[in-house]
Parts: structure tokens; sequence; C-alpha cells
């Protein structure tokens, strides 16, 4: 925050939109505090009954991965096709398999 | 970010290895036609653009709240009245979707904001238009709102990750703010003589302005090659344009009313609408501030800005309380 | 473009944020239905709806004018939802108090005179600054809070089915207004003192709300004495004015008869804006 303001810190919303699906993230929202965005958020996300349950996070406390580190994290599994049962083709044919 | 090259040389030649190495990616996956996402490197112009155009359409949602707003209070059932506030309230969301979406580019809100204040940043120039009757209700809706999805539907698959999501929720909410405008015209096209020519003053005043809202021509709009290439824009202004008009031009024929341009046709030839000449020159007018009611449009802003500080104070002190005894205890 | 074409558009290129955006209309109770529902209600039901559907009718279109002029974009929203809850009150008591007349919700809205409303005085105050809404707010909807509440039990169903949906909304409204009657109390010196202030000059229309009235020995279970919910209204904005650093002001009641078709000097202006139209046009379709 910077001294011009009062400016609310900005949060980010996740949304379930039912009961067994996971929270997706919708986008975010400024407010004064949690509570508020948590109100704000049911207010600006959840107009069309796109919900049934909210949760809030504060923007700044997000850990997100590196993009430029993207190789390092996330090319490794590539290759590995033994993860996947389509890498068993022997075994076609089986019932119940 | 990028070291900025004062000679005004080849831009790579002063790339870091780091950035050179962004860059390369960058332009993959603009080839690919995948997704920017807020952390990747891009390049300043990138960054800069998309910032101004995300937060001029944040703001024009935010204008183009006044000229509904100011209808509310007096809509004619209780029902239209119900509409129009759950519409001008959309409105406010849609803005806040999108600042959401630029803030996302580096520049946080208020310093988004602040320059709306200020009269630096634009927004849409069909917003310094009044709406002086009802009827306006239903030509903003159908014709606005309706320039708007034809725009703003391609958007959706812009290259900036956060702007075409932003873009998808808005176009989901907007297909109920064309129909109901289209309904409200409707409405008034088959009531009485009064109303017809409530309907038909209406769609004169705003069908040409509402065709200048894709832009300039073609040939006149110097952002759009680069915008293209860099899939944020996926057709042309006029490309849009003839879309539009081809779409009204049958709709205007359910409401029994007509477009105030006589010689509007498709040209088989061409494959081509032709409508009539627009008033450039009125747009840059608009633009740089000498519209019907641009001042009156910045200064509710500014007002409820300023009347708003105390509330704002309030909050964000109550917060810094409420942190401090979360700490001490 | 329909809206057809938009979402087949949208789904085309893989919509990444579609569990988000579903949309449904839900199945609640609407003011359409209301109005075409076979059983009217008495006299003395109707003129009660129509006391609950004029309260809610003025405050909505007071509450209204805060879109695109709240301290915060945030705010408009919040405001303006609470705004359409009002309205979405006022027309489902409204169409059912019309039903008794043969008449309708606009009827009734648009072509009465000033003295035949019967607002009380309290929702017809101006919106004043934030502070003065915010006050107002909590006012009025810890008031609607208990009153929606105890009418789940109404004898008349479509006053207890109203309110069934009603009552949860007010519930949010309560929340809303108290949670900004907290930072507003607790902000700064400046914002308890705007609080303080906007309490002191809406108390003279705290009294108006419990005062009962002839109707009420007809209405029998169907309708709830105002009177009887003084205590708890007292007791609960007690606690949130002190939780506030607030106190109930010592300013004294007005004579107000907002029921009795007395209305405030303002509402001839809130009716010669609601109305303007409608008047203009009249038996026309909108």
């Amino acid at each position: 925050m910077s001294e011009i303001n009062s400016g609310w810190p900005l949060w980010e919303v996740f949304v379930r939109s039912s009961r067994g699906l996971s929270h997706v993230h919708a986008g975010s929202l400024h407010a004064p505090d949690k509570d508020m965005a948590l109100r704000n958020a049911r207010d600006l996300y959840t107009r069309r009954n796109e919900g049934v349950s909210l949760w809030i996070v504060n923007s700044n406390d997000i850990v997100a991965s590196d993009p430029d580190a993207k190789g390092q994290f996330f090319e490794s599994p590539q290759g590995k096709d033994y993860r996947h049962a389509t890498y068993y083709t022997k075994s076609e044919g089986v019932k119940h398999l | 970010m990028a070291a900025q090259n004062e000679s005004g040389g080849n831009l790579s030649a002063v790339l870091s290895p780091e950035e050179q190495a962004g860059k390369d990616r960058f332009d993959a996956i603009i080839a690919e036609d995948s997704r920017i996402e807020p952390r990747d490197w891009m390049p300043e112009a990138y960054r800069k653009s998309l910032t101004r155009q995300i937060s001029q359409h944040a703001h024009s949602e935010i204008i183009g709240m006044q000229p509904e707003a100011n209808w509310i209070t007096r809509a004619p059932s209780l029902k239209r009245k119900a509409i129009l506030m759950a519409k001008v309230q959309d409105e406010a969301g849609h803005g806040l979707y999108l600042y959401s979406a630029a803030e996302t580019l580096g520049t946080p809100r208020d310093v988004l904001n602040e320059q709306l204040l200020s009269g630096r940043a634009k927004y849409s120039s069909i917003f310094n238009y009044p709406a002086r009757s009802w009827a306006d209700m239903g030509a903003i809706g159908w014709l606005v709102d309706g320039a708007a999805i034809a725009n703003q539907v391609p958007l959706c698959r812009a290259s900036y990750g956060p702007y075409g999501r932003a873009m998808v929720r808005v176009c989901k909410e907007e297909s109920f703010h064309q129909r109901q405008g289209f309904e409200i015209l409707l409405e008034l096209a088959q009531g009485t003589e009064a109303q017809k020519k409530m309907a038909q003053d209406a769609i004169n005043r705003f069908y040409a302005p509402a065709l200048m809202m894709f832009g300039p021509p073609d040939g006149d709009s110097p952002n759009s090659k680069q915008s293209m290439e860099w899939r944020v824009k996926r057709f042309s202004n006029d490309e849009l344009r003839q879309r539009f008009v081809g779409m009204i031009a049958e709709q205007v024929k359910v409401l029994g009313l007509t477009l105030p341009d006589p010689g509007l046709h498709f040209d088989e030839e061409s494959g081509k609408w032709i409508h009539k000449e627009l008033d450039w020159e009125e747009l840059t007018e608009v633009i740089s501030g000498n519209g019907p009611v641009n001042s009156q449009r910045l200064e509710r802003r500014r007002e409820a800005h300023a009347e708003g500080a105390w509330v704002r104070e309030a909050a964000a002190a109550y917060a810094a309380k409420m942190a401090r005894k979360t700490e001490v205890a | 473009m329909s809206a057809h074409d938009i979402d087949h558009s949208l789904d085309s290129f893989g919509d990444t944020s579609a569990s988000a955006t579903r949309v449904t209309p839900g199945n609640a109770l609407r003011p359409e239905d209301i109005a075409i529902q076979q059983t009217a209600p008495g006299e003395d039901v109707a003129q009660y709806a129509l006391r609950l559907g004029d309260d809610a009718l003025i405050l909505a279109q007071r509450l209204s004018t805060w879109i695109s002029r709240g301290p915060e974009l945030e705010e408009d929203i919040a405001l303006g939802n609470i705004a359409l809850d009002q309205l979405g009150h006022a027309r489902s008591f409204l169409s059912y108090a019309a039903l008794a007349w043969d008449k309708t919700e606009d009827d009734l809205a648009y072509f009465r005179e000033e003295e035949e409303f019967t607002a009380l005085h309290i929702v017809q105050q101006p919106n004043g600054h934030f502070g003065t809404t915010i006050a107002r707010q909590l006012i009025v909807s810890i008031f609607q809070h208990l009153l929606y509440t105890r009418l789940l039990d109404s004898s008349d169903e479509t006053i207890a089915a109203i309110c069934a949906k009603a009552v949860k909304e007010v519930d949010y409204h309560r929340d809303h207004a108290i949670q900004w009657t907290l930072r507003l109390g607790l902000g700064t010196e400046e914002s308890a003192a705007k609080m303080r202030h906007a309490l002191e000059i809406l108390w003279p229309y705290v009294a108006e709300m419990f005062k009962d009235e002839p109707l009420y020995d007809a209405l029998g279970d169907a309708g709830v004495r105002p009177s009887t919910l003084r205590a708890a209204w007292d007791e609960e904005i007690t606690a949130v004015l002190s939780d506030a650093g607030l106190e109930i002001p010592k300013t004294g009641s007005a004579m107000s008869f907002g029921r009795q078709g007395e209305p405030s000097e303002y509402m001839g202006f809130i009716l010669a804006e609601m109305q303007v139209l409608a008047r203009k046009h009249p038996g026309a379709s909108w």
C-alpha cells in the first residue's frame, strides 16, 4: 500500500460452484479486510447463483512457481509414459483390468 | 524490466540473455496461439498496450453506468426498474473484472483510477452522449451493448490470459443486456404513437455513434496491426463493423422501425454492407473531450471518489487496528 | 448475435472459467408468480402487504441512487444488491396487495398519490453521506429481519412465503450494515463523528417503526404487532453500537405518521421522480 491511499489490498476469489466440485479461481477484488473481502466476493462473483462456497486469499499470500523455471519444474514428467495406463499394451483386451 | 534502447535501434540488440530467452518464449507462445500469463516475460510495449486497452475498457464500463443509472429512479415499471438496476450493477462488476485483469500487468487500480479522474485515460466515446429518454435504455442495450459484444466476443481469445478470462465472464453476462434493450424497444414499437416515436428517435441518435464504437476505418487505425500480431485483436475494425451492421439491419425489421441510413444495403459484388459515411471528425471531437456530456461524466466520478475518501480511510484504519489487535493477542 | 450464439462461440474456445460462471436462476418465489396466483388477500391483509411493500419500495428507490456513486466500486455493487433485494420484496408484497383490488404492482407504485402511500418516515429519509445510509440501513434492516422472521409463522401463506425468501436477504443487509457500522464507528475520528451525527438525525424516526395501529387487531396471526419487536431490536442495536464505540442517541421521537397517510416532505420529490414517466403515458405498456 502506498501512502496516497487508504488503498484497499487485493484479494483472490475462489468459487465452488456446487458441492462435490473444487473451488476454482474466479478473479480478484479490493477490500479493506478479509471479512469485507468475503462479502464483496459474494456480491461480485455470485450474482447469478454461481456458487455455494467461497475462498478468499490475500493476493500477497499466494506462492507461485516461477514461469522461467518451467523446464526444471514441469518438464520432468514428460517421457515417463509408464505412469499412464495406456503404456501397458500387452494386457489390452483382458477384462476388468 | 526490459532495457530501453535510447538510440531507437534494434531492441533485441540490448536484451540480456535472460531477456532474450524470455522474448523467445513469448514469441513461441504467441506463435502457437497459446496464452501469456501475468508472470511471463513480455515486451514492455505489450504490457503497456494491454494495460491501456484493458483499463480503457474498464473505465468504459464504469463511466457507462451513468447514462443508465440516470434512469433507474424513473423506470416506468417495477420490472424494468429491477432489470435496469441489475444491468447497471453488472457494469460495475465488469469494470471490476477488467481492473483486476489490468492489475495483473503491474499497475494498481488506484493508479488506473487516477488516470481516469485526471482526464488522461480514455474511455468509450459512446458514453459521452446523453441518455435523454427511456427509449435510450433500449437503444443502449440493443445497439451499444450489441456493438460491445461484437467487439468483445473475439477478445475472449486474446493472447493475454487474464483479459480473455475476464471477457468470457463479461460476454456471458452481457447477453442479457442486449436482449433486454431489444425488448424495451420492441415494447415501445408496439405501444402508443408517442412510445413508437420515442423508440425511433433513440435509434436515430445512437445508430451512428454505435457504428463508430468499432474505431476508425482500418486504413486509419495505427494500433490495430501490432495488436493483431500479438493476437489481442482478432478481427479488424471494419470487419467487426460489417458483421454488426448486417445483424442490426435484419433485427430492426422485427422492431418495425428503421435505421437512419436509407442507403444501407448489402452489395453482392463486394460481399459488403454499404452504410452511410460516418462523421469521424465528430468522433475525434468527442474523444478529445468535447462530446455533449464528457465533463459531466468525469465530474460525477470525481465526486463519488472524493466523497468516498473518508469511508475508504475509515475502513483501512479499522483493518489496521484489527491487524494490530491480532498481533498483540 | 444471440445469447445462444455467444454461449456457443464461448464454448468453442474452451471456457476456462465455466465452473465459476454457471448460471441458474434458481427457483425462488417471484413477484410474477404472486401476481397470477388464485387466492387474493382480504382487505386487512392487503393493507398490511401494502405497508410492507411501501417500506421496501421507498427504501429501494433511495438505495438505488448509490449505484455509480459509492465510495468504492465494490460498494456500488453491494448497495445495488441490497436495493435489488428490497425492490424484489416490494414487488412481491405489492403484487399480493394488488390482487385484493384488481390492480397490479405498477398501479400501486405509479398511480397512487403521496398521501395514499403508507411508508415509514425512516425509509423516506435521504441517503445523506455513506454513514447516513449505513445508519438508516442498520435501523431498518435489524427491524425487517426481526419482523420477517416472525412472519415466517404468519397465518397468511403468501406473506409467510414472501418472508421465507426475504428474511435471508435482509439478514445479509443487516450483516452489511453491522460490518460498516463497526468500520465507521471504530475507523477514524472523522468517520466516528459522521456516524454519531447520522444516528442522531435518524433516531427521531425509530419510534414510528414500532407503533401499533388498529389494523393489527383485525390481522390476528397474519401480522405481527410491531410493538412486540421493540425489546429485541433495542437489544440488538445497542450491542452493535456498543461494539462500534457508538451510543444510542438521546434524541426524542418525531411525530411521524407515515402509516396514516402523512408522508414526509421528501415523499413528493421521491414520487415525482419515480412516477414521472409512467404518468406521462397512462395505460402504456413497458
